[in-house]
């Protein structure tokens, strides 16, 4: 068990490192582009699979939160040219803060209704960043947010900004482990399965829904930030219904309650777009069916899909080759099947 | 009445009323728990012994009457705040944590007792491993002593049924409760299990000194470990007394004639029905 609370901080430098060696495979620097926004992707996703698929809750408005942050910073550094550290700290009250308003009434509710309520929250943001078009530009966007600079370093190249966006995937990625790992964490994978049991063991419910809800939506803003200053221009047309509806596929096809495979979803499906321009209509298409394709086939993401593959393929190994060995007599898929029929007894004659 | 209902009870609950639309399924209770003691709730089958649970936990509201914990007033407290404050159950239809493995299970139920801010577990600070490991070996104790400690590891959706009702018990254990409720705990288990079940019920009063309150069809094990029974049908009580009394009351044998629990009845009252039922 030792070995589960240090191997957090050694996966994360092991991504880590990865993700900075990856720049030097890439033939062409356009590709950096698609890296830092597919890291950016990643931090929300990391915020929604702690929500999701670790306490259980839906939210389809998480690009609402992703946008929010990006024209808050834009307007505090460009509109009143506040310091970018300002706009920082701004952008991540203003999403929590907003984040805890619409939590509190919102996560009364459950399955389908708080999904129907983060939705219209989404909504709201979406027609409020179109209409008051003086603050936000409108539909045209939001142009001149200035380049990042930090503490007095300018991250001018593609390569120190990939390199930041980069380390802050791995420090969310390290913090939403150790959360994992926590009281917390358990009190947030009790009240996914059962919230009656969650209270009787004096877990207070409400407050942790809050807490996920509004620290999820604060991962967004950090990505909203860096977002904004990375490509200097923001239109609501990226924060819409449909960019809430692709972070939930990332989660969902890399696996709910698996935090890498919730990565890799992101990394895969910011990708894939790049390398399909030619199809670049059918993109609502392509998300829908990957969504509804991975909800079927991979209940458990990919990596969950692998493992049931691999426990397939060796069980099928297994059976011809005779070699029978009770090592993979437990890994019979059906628990209760494996409790009621001696799971090895089938495999033996 | 035992010497023990003298004193003042842990939980005492009195006039509970709760309606679900125009079903009464608690009408005016009483229901009082010793100190120390093993108080079974009896009663045929929708005669209102979960709901009543569920009024003293907190996960129903109660239309009328009131709940006091230690003489403090709780009828008004979420449900996590009563189990902070010492009232610990299990259920019915089991409500086990699918996504966790045994240990953490009963790590869950550590909830209440082992504690410490979430920035420790951010930064993993010397506090966070010191707690987590007091958990660990807490849970441990909790699953050692319902005799679960092999099957610590193993995926809660791996266990048994008999098991995962043991499990639950240990869960529920962890939180050191004052007052422990059960609400069917010997459900699905065959004979061997209900008797261990029994045993490792009285070591819960004895060995850890925590009150319990359960519910239960099983009649022998009923007038083997309790010291009070109350009796429940639709949604009145029937009749409230020490075991032997319970077997000897008119009022019980006949509600219970009607019933199928009739053979399941105690010996003693299966005797005073003459043996019939049917
Ligand atoms: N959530 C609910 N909504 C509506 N009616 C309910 C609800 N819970 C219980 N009831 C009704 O209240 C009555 C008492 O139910 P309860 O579950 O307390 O019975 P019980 O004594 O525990 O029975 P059993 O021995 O079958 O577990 C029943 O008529 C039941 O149908
Ligand atoms: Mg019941």
């Amino acid at each position: 068990m030792r070995a589960l609370f240090s191997s957090s901080l050694a996966q994360t430098g092991l991504f880590l490192a990865l993700l900075l060696a990856a720049p030097w495979l890439l033939t062409n620097d356009y590709y950096l582009t698609v890296l830092i926004l597919c890291c950016l992707n990643a931090i929300i996703v990391v915020g929604l699979n702690l929500l999701m698929g670790y306490a259980g809750q839906i939210s389809l408005g998480h690009a609402a939160f992703y946008g929010l942050s990006a024209y808050t910073t834009a307007v505090a550094t460009a509109t009143y040219q506040l310091p970018m550290e300002l706009g920082l700290v701004l952008a991540v009250a203003v999403t929590a803060l907003i984040a805890v308003g619409i939590g509190i009434p919102a996560l009364k509710l459950s399955g389908h209704y708080l999904g129907m309520a983060t939705m219209g929250f989404g909504l709201i943001v979406f027609i409020f960043l179109n209409e008051t078009i003086e603050l936000t530009g409108g539909p045209s966007g939001f142009v001149g947010i200035p380049r990042l600079e930090l503490f007095g370093y300018a991250f001018e190249t593609d390569r120190s900004y990939y390199v930041l966006t980069a380390c802050c995937l791995a420090g969310v990625a390290l913090l939403s482990l150790n959360i994992i790992h926590s009281r917390a964490g358990r009190a947030l994978r009790a009240i996914h399965t059962s919230e009656k049991a969650a209270m009787t063991a004096a877990i207070d419910i409400a407050r942790y829904k809050l807490l996920v809800f509004v620290l999820s939506a604060v991962y967004a803003a950090l990505a909203g930030f860096l977002y904004a200053h990375y490509l200097s221009f923001v239109a609501p047309s990226s924060f819409g219904f449909l960019f809430s509806v692709e972070l939930i596929t990332m989660v969902v096809l890399g696996g709910m309650a698996d935090l890498w495979g919730g990565i890799a979803g992101a990394f895969f499906l910011t990708m894939l777009p790049e390398f399909l321009r030619a199809f670049e209509d059918i993109e609502v298409l392509l998300f829908g069916s990957i969504l509804v394709l991975s909800m079927l086939l991979l209940p458990d993401g990919f990596a969950g899909g692998l493992r049931r593959l691999a426990r397939f393929a060796a069980a099928r190994l297994g059976r011809s080759g005779g070699g029978a060995d009770g090592g993979t007599g437990g890994d019979v898929d059906g628990p209760d099947a494996a409790k009621a029929a001696a799971p090895g007894a089938g495999g033996r004659p | 009445m035992s010497g023990a209902d003298v004193q003042a009870p842990v939980l005492a609950c009195t006039g509970l009323e709760v309606r679900f639309g125009g079903v009464v399924a608690l009408d005016g209770v009483d229901f009082p728990v010793a100190r120390g003691s093993i108080t079974a709730l009896i009663g045929p089958n929708g005669a209102g012994k979960t709901t009543l649970l569920n009024a003293v936990t907190g996960l129903v509201r109660v239309a009328g009457g009131a709940i006091t914990l230690n003489g403090a007033d709780i009828t008004a407290l979420p449900p996590h705040r009563r189990a902070a404050a010492g009232v610990v159950r299990t259920f019915q239809n089991l409500e086990t944590f699918s996504n966790m493995s045994v240990l953490e299970n009963v790590m869950t139920g550590a909830h209440r007792v082992i504690r410490y801010p979430l920035a420790h577990a951010l930064f993993k600070t010397p506090l966070y491993f010191r707690r987590e490991r007091a958990c660990r070996d807490h849970a441990m104790a909790q699953l050692d002593f319902v005799g679960l400690a092999h099957l610590a590891d193993a995926p809660a959706t791996e266990l048994a049924y008999g098991s995962l009702r043991l499990m639950e018990i240990a869960r529920a254990l962890a939180a050191q409760p004052e007052l422990l409720l059960l609400d069917e705990p010997a459900a699905g288990l065959n004979m061997k299990e209900t008797r261990t079940l029994g045993a490792i019920i009285r070591r819960i009063r004895d060995e850890r000194g925590v009150t319990v309150a359960l519910v239960e069809h099983d009649m022998d094990l009923i007038m083997d470990i309790s010291d009070a029974i109350t009796v429940l049908n639709f949604g009145r009580e029937l009749a409230h007394g020490t075991p032997a009394e319970i077997q000897r009351n008119p009022a019980v044998v006949a509600a219970y004639l009607g019933e199928d629990e009739a053979e399941d009845a105690a010996p003693g009252a299966g005797k005073a029905a003459q043996g019939g039922g049917r």
